[in-house]
């Protein structure tokens, strides 16, 4: 009589299992607030918790990217370029590959340096361990990162002396890479294809004028400059050239995109030096469209470096 | 009691039992496997596909000297077949059947500052390729929504460049741009079990079905989708021919 029992009891019990099981299995696939709210942050040695990164984004972030972290907060309205919406995780400035979350660190540093030509400011007055618990709070808002793990940073070699050469070579790159096509042939982010750049929401976005700045969109180093277009960023028309440039004459690239900007650096003065100008792509400029009986798309005559 | 609790017993078992017979296995092997075969046309004028300005880019211009091009949107061949209709099978595949990726490549070409082809198919997890031919810089932008699994990437691929190899996680029909040349759009539709794609006449065979039944979905970027019941019998390809309405 008890084993039966048992044995009913058993089969009972797996019907009661069954359902609650299945529950389970829906419930894993939804957005969990509670599992969420657990997440955390590594940076360095510092470990950030949602929790306590809540009332601090309450206090300082909620204004631009909104109670839901999707962007649309009170003062969205009025920001160019928008407010970054954490929801769907996807971030210029990042370490990683194209298509990949950032790291904590990632986030943790732009945090700390603000987006230049954007409405969002180094945070400097804040606390290393209030960034860090921002992070963690910031990357609540996407189920992504209970599901994907961040990509794995790009590798960065030591940054090589600076010649001549290199940055010669770098406005080669700048030219076959067809930099210039956005950014202009000067750097003045007025390439032919700048006035049609949208981002990933279809919002017009204008490519960054080297002349404008000494930073670049992701940080001041140069290392930073590699960074940028090793891995693009994410969500706008900037591209990723991991694929097509190796990493010396990435460097090289950098080197001759310093020569661009205001600041008087080794780069700048070296190219002052040996008289480097631009280089024009199929020797003319970009611009008016230009007349179809010109000999046009042919390959790049006027330069010497051109492998 | 005693026999009431062993009858109750033996029922909930016997249920179970039944159950677990009736859930779908995988179907018979390849050997009995048909196709779904049919046209996909246009009712009613096709509407004008517009020219294209490829004046920011002079090697574009270069390239369409004698072939002015024209947006893709709607392809409409001279009988009327509407080309670049992707069909797949939106329900009855079992979860064997849908879950296998095919061992081809299929690849999209920048082709004179154009996608070769325009709408590209692919099964969940395929590889596909993404080549150029140009004699300038392309990049390469999917924007899949990123909450479905499929996750947006952005990459140069300059003249001469290799072949950048991907592949999607979720069904999702997937807008494609160059960002340098805004013209160019292309669509990369990602669907669940065997696809196929219609021709310049708009004619289309799905390959290597199971004997079932299904509803296929025919997806047009302008129209949307169409659904049709179908079954594929042994030895008897199912015929499932669709119609979508000009606007």
């Amino acid at each position: 009589m008890r084993i039966r029992i048992r044995k009913y009891r058993l089969t009972l019990s797996v019907f009661a299992v069954l359902p609650l099981a299945i529950a389970c299995w829906a419930q894993q696939t939804e957005y969990s607030e509670n599992q969420r709210l657990g997440m955390e942050s590594h940076v360095g040695n510092m470990t950030g918790n949602a929790t306590v990164g809540a009332p601090i984004y309450k206090r300082f972030c909620i204004g631009c990217h909104g109670v839901l972290g999707d962007g649309e907060g009170e003062n969205a309205q009025w920001i160019d370029p928008k407010p970054r919406n954490f929801t769907i995780a996807i971030f210029r400035c990042r370490s990683t590959p194209t298509g990949t979350l950032p790291t904590d660190t990632d986030l943790y540093d732009t945090v700390g340096r603000g987006m230049l030509n954007s409405n969002m400011p180094p945070w400097g007055p804040l606390t290393d361990e209030d960034r860090v618990n921002l992070v963690a709070y910031v990357k609540h808002f996407s189920p992504r990162w209970l599901t994907e793990k961040p990509g794995t940073p790009i590798v960065i070699p030591p940054e090589p002396p600076v010649t001549a050469e290199r940055i010669k070579q770098g406005r080669v790159l700048f030219q076959k890479m067809e930099c210039w096509k956005c950014h202009g042939v000067t750097g003045r982010g007025n390439g032919p294809s700048a006035d049609t750049l949208t981002d990933d929401q279809n919002r017009p976005i204008k490519p960054f004028n080297f002349h404008d700045e000494n930073r670049f969109k992701c940080g001041t180093t140069n290392a930073a400059m590699y960074k940028d277009f090793m891995t693009g960023l994410d969500g706008s028309p900037m591209p990723s050239f991991a694929d097509n440039l190796k990493p010396d004459e990435a460097w090289d690239l950098v080197f001759y995109l310093r020569t661009l900007q205001p600041a008087d650096t080794i780069e700048k003065r070296i190219a002052q030096q040996i008289g480097l100008k631009p280089l024009e792509p199929n020797g003319q400029l970009p611009g008016p469209p230009a007349p179809a009986e010109n000999p046009l798309g042919e390959k790049p005559t006027n330069n010497s470096g051109t492998k | 009691m005693k026999t009431q609790l062993k009858v109750a017993g033996m029922l909930a078992a016997l249920l179970l039992v039944a159950i677990a017979a009736l859930t779908p296995g995988p179907k018979v092997s390849a050997a009995g496997n048909g196709n779904i075969a049919g046209t996909v046309k246009l009712d009613g004028t096709a509407p004008h596909m517009k020219g294209i300005d490829m004046s920011k880019d002079p090697y574009c211009v270069k390239q369409h000297e004698n072939n002015p091009a024209k947006m893709e949107n709607v392809m409409v061949g001279s009988n009327g077949g509407l080309q670049n209709v992707v069909l797949y099978i939106s329900e009855g595949l079992t979860g064997n059947e849908a879950s296998a990726v095919p061992s081809d490549e299929p690849a999209v070409d920048q082709h004179n500052c154009m996608y070769v082809p325009h709408v590209l198919a692919v099964d969940v997890n395929q590889k596909f390729k993404v080549t150029t031919s140009d004699q300038t810089t392309h990049n390469i932008h999917p924007l899949p929504n990123p909450m479905t699994g499929n996750i947006p990437w952005n990459k140069s691929q300059p003249a001469g460049a290799p072949p950048i190899e991907a592949s999607w996680k979720a069904p999702e029909m997937i807008s494609v741009k160059c960002n340098i040349h805004p013209w160019m759009h292309s669509w990369q539709v990602v669907v669940k079990g065997p696809y196929a794609v219609t021709d310049g006449n708009g004619s289309y065979t799905i390959k290597n079905v199971p004997q079932g039944s299904y509803t296929v979905t025919a997806w047009q970027e302008e129209y949307g989708t169409q659904t049709q019941k179908v079954t594929v019998a042994a030895g008897a390809p199912a015929k499932a021919d669709f119609t979508f309405k000009a606007k």
